[in-house]
């Protein structure tokens, strides 16, 4: 509700805020009078309009909700929603499950990660292991990592090793294609230079090869840990017993849909958390790396 | 990617082999997993209800397609998959080139967009399934949902990104809207459509078998694989998984075809 009113107030003062923009500044001298369009533009605009959508939206949901236009199977009423939220954040629940989940998630996306890296280092530094395992690599590739899992299901069992596993495989194959590529395009210059100094092959590695395709790398990286967030929804949907996904199974299956929107809003806040601080090390090593070259 | 292209790493001390020996190099894992495969089977190392042999799961595809039922479910999964991409396309691409288009549209709905974006696509699937029930629509919306975003994303950065000059260009001829979209637009920005679609439909492949595993059992590979899994057929399991890897394959290397022909003319 709160969400709302702010929304609207700024909505409104963006509105209000045309014609005295026209009048008001102007008094002012030139210079403080386009610092304060900037701010006034700025930061109320801003605010303001990517929030109209959202407000509009969510005052429709309450509104249908009020009106009882779909029926609270269909589409609960907001306030049962962030009532739930708060219940869930009182009670600690949320914290716990979110933690399993994220707990799960590098497990699985530490041990693909560390696989993807061997695979990818391998491929980039040997053209026979890049002969034998490229191939077998591609196929493997093909198959989406949902579909591992009736295979993993009956070799491994239904618990904690099958969604680790399949999280693991969602991480491993943007981490190895990237440090495969990385390395792949470290300028043969630079390991001319390193043979000059007469760099044996594991300084050669150490020194040039692996910083020189650190940013590389790092999308990789990234990536792998987007496909391993959007797995662990997939395995925790299918069976368990804790977890953000087991929260949406058990809130559809009680027919609670409160429960699984707010799961949804956790799944998409804590991928985008991930996305996001994982982005800032990408941009910091690219610079880095036009400041290297 | 082509090893051509690609400058050799460390040179390996050998004189460069040929074509042929490069791709033996290849099966070698294939050939090590196939021995210890049929090896487990023949000397019973492991339990054939887990490992079935190599024979067995040929035998499974053969007697399948002669029934005629493995031909059903391809195309049930096949079917699913390109309704869902159409659907998910058709509405992805004109709302990522009206965002590109108008700022206003940018301003207001992009924002939004962006953050229902985060949500991984697998969390849809309970809300989608109360909303749609549990019959052929609900899979069909999710699959549509899994194509619409990068449909939209890369729409989106193709109408956004039309190189400035062109632009002038369109201004001096005073071209009206519906010119400038179709002449200068849309144009600029289909290599960039095409890449929204070819992600689109990678990504419906994948929200295919996840439907089919987590919706209502039905006709299709995943309906095989989890029927399989069920009664412990390993040989049906094993089929599901080569059938899933070949077809996937097989969407994306006409997808990569598509792509190239329909873009064409760009390098004429």
């Amino acid at each position: 509700m709160t969400n709302l009113d702010l929304g609207r107030a700024a909505f409104h003062s963006a509105v209000a805020r045309d014609p005295s923009a026209a009048v008001g500044p102007r008094r002012w001298p030139p210079r403080l009078a386009a610092v304060a369009e900037r701010l006034r533009g700025g930061v109320t605009a801003a605010a303001a309009v990517p929030l109209a959508f959202p407000t509009l939206l969510l005052g429709l949901w309450i509104l249908s909700a009020r009106l009882g236009w779909l029926p609270a199977q269909i589409l609960p009423d907001p306030a049962l929603v962030a009532a739930t939220v708060a219940e869930f954040v009182e009670t600690g629940d949320l914290w716990f499950h979110t933690g399993v989940s994220l707990l799960r998630v590098i497990e699985g996306f530490a041990l693909g990660a560390a696989l993807g890296l061997g695979l990818g280092v391998a491929m980039g530094l040997s053209d026979r292991a890049r002969w034998i395992i490229e191939p077998s690599f591609t196929a493997i590739a093909q198959v989406p990592p949902l579909g591992w899992i009736p295979l993993l299901m009956l070799l491994v069992g239904i618990d904690e090793a099958l969604k680790v596993l399949i999280i693991a495989k969602a991480a491993l194959i943007p981490v190895a294609l990237n440090t495969h590529k990385g390395i792949r395009n470290v300028p043969a210059a630079w390991r001319e230079v390193g043979a000059a100094l007469t760099f044996g092959p594991w300084l050669t590695l150490t020194r040039i090869v692996l910083p020189a395709s650190v940013p590389t790398v790092f999308t990789g990286i990234r990536n792998g840990l987007t496909n391993a967030w959007l797995a662990l929804v997939a395995v925790e949907l299918l069976a368990s017993s804790e977890g953000l996904g087991y929260l949406m199974v058990w809130g559809r299956q009680l027919f609670q849909l409160d429960l699984v929107i707010l799961a949804m809003i956790v799944v998409g806040l804590v991928g985008f958390a991930l996305d996001w601080s994982l982005g800032r090390v990408e941009r910091r090593l690219q610079r880095w790396e036009l400041a290297g070259s | 990617m082509s090893a051509a292209a690609l400058a050799p790493a460390a040179p390996d001390r050998d004189a460069p082999p040929s074509a042929a020996t490069r791709r033996a190099y290849g099966l070698l894992p294939a050939l090590a997993l196939l021995i210890a495969w049929e090896a487990s089977s023949r000397f019973a190392l492991v339990d054939p209800k887990i490992l079935p042999s190599l024979a067995a799961v040929l035998q499974r595809a053969v007697t399948e397609l002669s029934e005629g039922r493995l031909l059903g479910d391809i195309g049930a999964s096949l079917a699913r998959d390109l309704v869902g991409f159409a659907l998910g396309s058709a509405l992805g691409v004109p709302l990522g080139l009206a965002l590109g288009l108008s700022r206003t549209l940018d301003r207001v709905i992009g924002p939004t967009f962006n953050a229902v974006k985060q949500i991984a696509i697998f969390a849809w699937i309970p809300l989608l399934s109360v909303w749609f029930g549990v019959g052929e629509e609900a899979k069909i919306a999710f699959i549509a949902l899994a194509a619409f975003t990068p449909a939209v994303v890369n729409a989106w950065n193709g109408a956004r990104a039309v190189p400035p000059k062109l632009a002038e260009v369109a201004e001096v001829l005073t071209l009206n809207r519906w010119r400038r979209l179709v002449t200068l637009t849309l144009p600029a920005a289909l290599p960039s459509i095409f890449i929204g679609l070819h992600l689109g439909l990678i990504q419906s492949w994948l929200a295919t078998v996840g439907a089919e595993y987590f919706m209502t059992v039905g006709p299709g590979i995943g309906g095989l694989m989890t029927e399989g899994r069920e009664h412990f057929h390993m040989d049906l399991v094993f089929l599901g998984v080569l059938l899933l890897g070949l077809i996937g394959l097989a969407l994306n290397l006409a997808a990569t075809r598509l792509e190239a022909r329909a873009l064409r003319w760009r390098s004429r």
